[in-house]
């Protein structure tokens, strides 16, 4: 027999790749049925108004029209406000309806809905529905609406707060902070970002009246979790009679998990007209309808003693969250935000309080990272203006206070244990990829020449493998964190596996197929990938939070070993053999020390489906279902470094290097996590030089399209140099902990960090982001003004 | 409406469309081709991006009544005789796509600027793909990608340099 080569670890082409580069990828959109209609949404123009008036007469009289629904109809049609997923304590939830009853409360609010015959006929009638407003004041700020007699969002949350939330120990970080020999404050914005993942959302519905079956194909990045919600609690459809797809989905970066307004409304109209209902969002829909992230104003006291080590961490910050609360909006700032808050240091004393307050604005939820950005860019950022202030060298603050490898599991002062770390060898071989000396040496010879060529780093942990299910639970969440994976051997050897993770670009149809084919001792072309269909996996809680490989690697490892388990008694019954005296090796079973008494998968697969001669015991077929709830999250680390070079004439910023050194435990395939690295780099850097959803006071959104919004280009990039270290995680059998929002997280730092450093001659401190060539032009100005004064 | 008639990927067609309609959506709602994407209503994606007559245009951009007469090649027409483009295999061996949306046109712009540039710099690479969004990859596989494709046609200049060259 063949050696079989170990396919874990290796570089492997994707299987999923041939469609998509031929054009035959199945996206959303790309889905057509007979008899289709369209839908298009009427939509608010105002931030925060009354509904005076909706009058749909006109609209109504268009060709191919075929109805006109308001937010009083879906409500009188028994459709209720979408839920939140994570409660927490005192929590204000505003009725957060698919469409807007008697008020908006942001720009882009639908309003009514028209169905026609064509899309293009939809946008023609919707313009001819007619809305009478009474306008409101508005409130964007989310600092400013905490002050008193600020305009309120909701009668239901006087002072515009959602919840106070708070955590860590506030007497103990008070006396840090007091006995620290140098305190640090600081005051940092994490600007709103838009996820703007380049498939805009979509969603087709299709009602069979004959079998009362509903299936809704939808960009969705978990569709067991849009079936459970909307079937339970908003639609009140049968669970069981209600089928979610989710095709082709053209990247998510969080922004695909909801439950949104515009697929709750489609899977409405189609049971109620009896046609199939699309609605496909235009990109400048999606600019004021998919949610947003980030938007914090934090308040920071860093304490450190004598010797720079930290002392104390005192953290405030006022989270926007939008005009309503999102799925999993309350868990972005708090325990996705404030337990990020100890990094990669060995930090005495934490404490940290969010202030969630409502705005008018766009709903804030999970994007790219998701609390954990913010609080690696909230730390990142205060270590390098600490630095200067202790007059340390800013990789030497950094390693002074690593936590060292012997300390794991470490127990943080924001209620984490970290799981596996040694975070020196990530730093020291950054700093040398980088070549940290000579250019400390580069960097002064440039200055000499009128160049400004500045370096940040940023080291960065975050939290994986999303979530032991209790722990969650005791914390808010209205949802389970586990995965579930079935893997099915067919009678010929074949093997299906229908997993609860969601791929929309992560590769999971090649790096399962690794796991499988390597564990199975099966060629990688008789495995099947099955995911995105809940009437084809049983459940499944979807891709997000970097969680795919550790939770649904790991419960795709639970059935094969099951699988495994059952083949081996089987084969021992088919050979004669004690079931201990047989092994299992390259996809063989045979008796030790007799190798060529032996059955392969598929001679043991098919003689489970025949079933002529059971061990007694065993039922027929060869199928393994498991459900997978991690023990703890999973930390990976790293050190990313960015060099820029400022110009100080024009303001603008070029990245001239990027180096990152990750560590995420195992690797499956490495070509797959570097580029899920690459990519999470390119959206960090972009939120630190040129993303920013600006709204104007009136709540207009100001970068409402692509022509205003920075989405980075290929040519305002470098090619990034990565290495990797290697601890693996505990945590899981597989060893692994993610890999998917590393580089989003690490990389805004480095690089507001290295524009810092670059501005540093100016004695600029300090720039909030997006670092515009407006805004470094102008602080450069001034810095010059204040020179010749 | 107007009558067309348009050769997409080597095929005759011929259609009433409205004159509003756009490219994009003829292909893809009137024949069907939906590997042509649509990513923005502000012509900044690149999704879109098909070859017209041989040059690279967005098809969110213009009318299907102006591309009449024209020839179209769409990402389902660059695989001549089911043998993948060496831009597509590029893509393909160098990782330069994650989730997929944007890569029909990113691959047609890739087969454009090499028609244009057979061997780019990296700096060419960048400026020549600067008009398609990707939000998945950060560009680092794509320009590996069109690197070695430019490889590949340099190695074998008869095989595929001009979509017209294969044939349509």
């Amino acid at each position: 027999m063949a050696t079989v080569e170990r396919l874990v670890g290796k570089a492997i082409r994707r299987r999923e790749d041939p469609r998509f580069i031929t054009g035959r990828g199945t996206f959303t959109d790309d889905v057509k049925l007979p008899g289709t209609h369209h839908a298009v949404f009427v939509r608010s123009s105002l931030a925060h108004a009354r509904i005076v008036n909706i009058d749909a007469s006109r609209a109504m009289a268009h060709s191919g029209v075929r109805a006109v629904f308001t937010g009083k109809d879906l409500a009188d049609g028994g459709v209720n406000p979408i839920p939140v997923g994570w409660l927490l304590p005192g929590l204000k939830t505003p009725d957060f309806r698919a469409i807007a009853v008697d008020r908006v409360h942001h720009v882009g609010e639908a309003v009514a809905v028209v169905v026609a015959e064509t899309a293009a006929l939809a946008r023609d009638a919707a313009e001819l529905v007619h809305v009478d407003y009474e306008e409101l004041p508005v409130v964007v700020d989310a600092v400013a609406a905490l002050r008193p007699g600020a305009p309120q969002v909701h009668a239901t949350a006087p002072d515009n707060r959602a919840f106070h939330w708070e955590i860590g120990d506030l007497a103990r970080t008070e006396s840090a902070l007091r006995g620290a020999a140098k305190v640090v404050r600081t005051r940092l914005i994490n600007q709103r970002l838009i996820a703007n993942a380049i498939e805009p959302r979509a969603s087709l519905a299709s009602y069979h009246s004959g079998t009362d079956e509903l299936t809704l194909w939808v960009t969705s990045q978990n569709p067991h979790v849009h079936r459970l919600i909307m079937g339970a609690f908003v639609l009140g459809f049968p669970e069981h009679n209600f089928r979610v797809i989710a095709p082709d989905v053209g990247g998510g970066f969080g922004s695909k998990i909801f439950v949104y307004p515009e697929e709750v409304a489609v899977a409405w109209l189609a049971r109620k007209l009896g046609v199939p209902v699309k609605w496909t969002a235009q990109r400048s829909e999606s600019f004021v309808t998919d949610m947003q992230g980030r938007d914090h104003v934090s308040e920071v006291e860093m304490g450190f003693d004598a010797g720079g080590k930290l002392a104390g961490l005192r953290v405030k910050t006022v989270a926007n969250l939008g005009a309503y609360l999102s799925l999993f909006a309350p868990c972005v700032p708090t325990y996705l935000y404030g337990t990020l808050l100890n990094g990669l240091y060995d930090i005495p004393a934490i404490q940290c309080e969010v202030d969630g307050v409502f705005t008018n604005t766009v709903p804030v939820d999970a994007y790219r990272g998701a609390g954990r950005p913010e609080a690696c860019y909230l730390l990142e950022r205060t270590m390098d203006i600490a630095s200067r202030e202790l007059g340390l060298d800013s990789a030497e603050l950094r390693r002074r206070n690593l936590i060292s490898k012997e300390r794991f599991p470490f127990q943080t002062q924001v209620a984490l244990t970290y799981d596996s770390g040694n975070y020196a060898p990530a730093l020291a071989r950054a700093l040398q990829m980088v070549g940290y000396e000579r250019f400390r040496a580069e960097q002064a010879e440039a200055r000499k020449k009128g160049k400004y060529l500045g370096l940040g780093l940023s080291c960065y942990i975050e939290a994986c493998g999303l979530a032991p299910s209790q722990v969650v639970g005791s914390l808010g969440a209205q949802a389970g964190l586990y995965e579930s994976a079935t893997v099915r051997v067919h009678p010929t050897g074949k093997v299906t596996v229908l997993t609860g993770s969601h791929s929309h670009g992560q590769g999971h149809e090649t790096t399962f197929s690794q796991l499988v084919a390597d564990t199975l001792g099966i060629p990688m072309t008789d495995v099947d990938i099955v995911h995105g269909d809940t009437g084809r996996v049983p459940f499944g809680m979807g891709t997000y939070g970097s969680r795919s490989g550790a939770v649904g690697g790991t419960a795709i490892h639970m059935s094969l070993q099951k699988i495994i388990d059952k083949g081996r008694a089987l084969a021992a019954h088919l050979l004669e053999a004690a079931p201990d005296d047989v092994e299992f090796k390259a996809g063989r079973f045979s008796v030790k020390g007799s190798p060529d008494r032996g059955k392969t998968l598929a001679e043991v697969s098919l003689a489970a489906y025949l079933a002529h001669k059971m061990p007694a015991g065993h039922e027929p077929g060869l199928e393994m279902t498991s459900f997978y709830d991690p023990s703890n999250f999973t930390f990976p680390f790293g050190t990313h470094i960015a060099v820029v070079e400022v110009d100080v004439e024009t303001g603008r910023t070029a990245l001239v290097r990027y180096v990152a050194v990750d560590d995420v435990g195992n690797v499956i395939n490495p070509m797959i996590v570097d580029g899920q690295l690459h990519g999470g780099i390119a959206q960090g850097v972009a939120q630190a030089l040129w993303e920013w959803a600006s709204y104007d006071e009136a709540g207009q959104l100001t970068t409402g399209s692509l022509m205003d919004y920075g989405l980075p280009r290929a040519d305002q990039l470098p090619s990034f140099e990565t290495d990797r270290t290697v601890t693996p995680s505990p945590v899981n059998p597989l060893g692994v902990k993610g890999a998917g929002e590393a580089g989003t997280i690490a990389s805004t730092p480095a690089v507001a960090n290295a524009v810092m450093d670059a501005l540093s001659p100016f004695g600029i401190t300090h720039l909030d982001l997006p670092l515009t060539p407006q805004k470094v032009w102008m602080a450069v100005q001034a810095a010059r003004g204040g020179e010749r004064r | 409406m107007a009558r067309i008639s348009v050769k997409v990927n080597g095929t005759q067609q011929s259609h009433e469309v409205e004159p509003r309609q756009l490219l994009v959506h003829y292909l893809r709602d009137v024949l069907g081709l939906t590997g042509t994407h649509v990513g923005c209503d502000t012509s900044q994606c690149g999704s879109c991006t098909v070859m017209l007559d041989g040059r690279t245009v967005k098809s969110c951009t213009m009318f299907a009544v102006q591309a009449d007469g024209s020839e179209v090649l769409t990402i389902e027409g660059l695989a001549a005789g089911g043998k993948l483009h060496p831009v597509q295999e590029s893509f393909w061996e160098e990782h330069g796509l994650q989730c997929g949306f944007c890569t029909p046109g990113l691959i047609l712009s890739a087969v454009g600027l090499l028609r244009d540039d057979p061997q780019p710099d990296e700096h060419a690479i960048r400026a020549g793909i600067e008009g398609n969004l990707c939000r998945c990859t950060g560009y680092h596989n794509v320009v590996k990608a069109v690197q070695s494709a430019a490889r590949k046609l340099a190695a074998a200049p008869a095989d595929a340099g001009s979509p017209r060259a294969q044939g349509r």
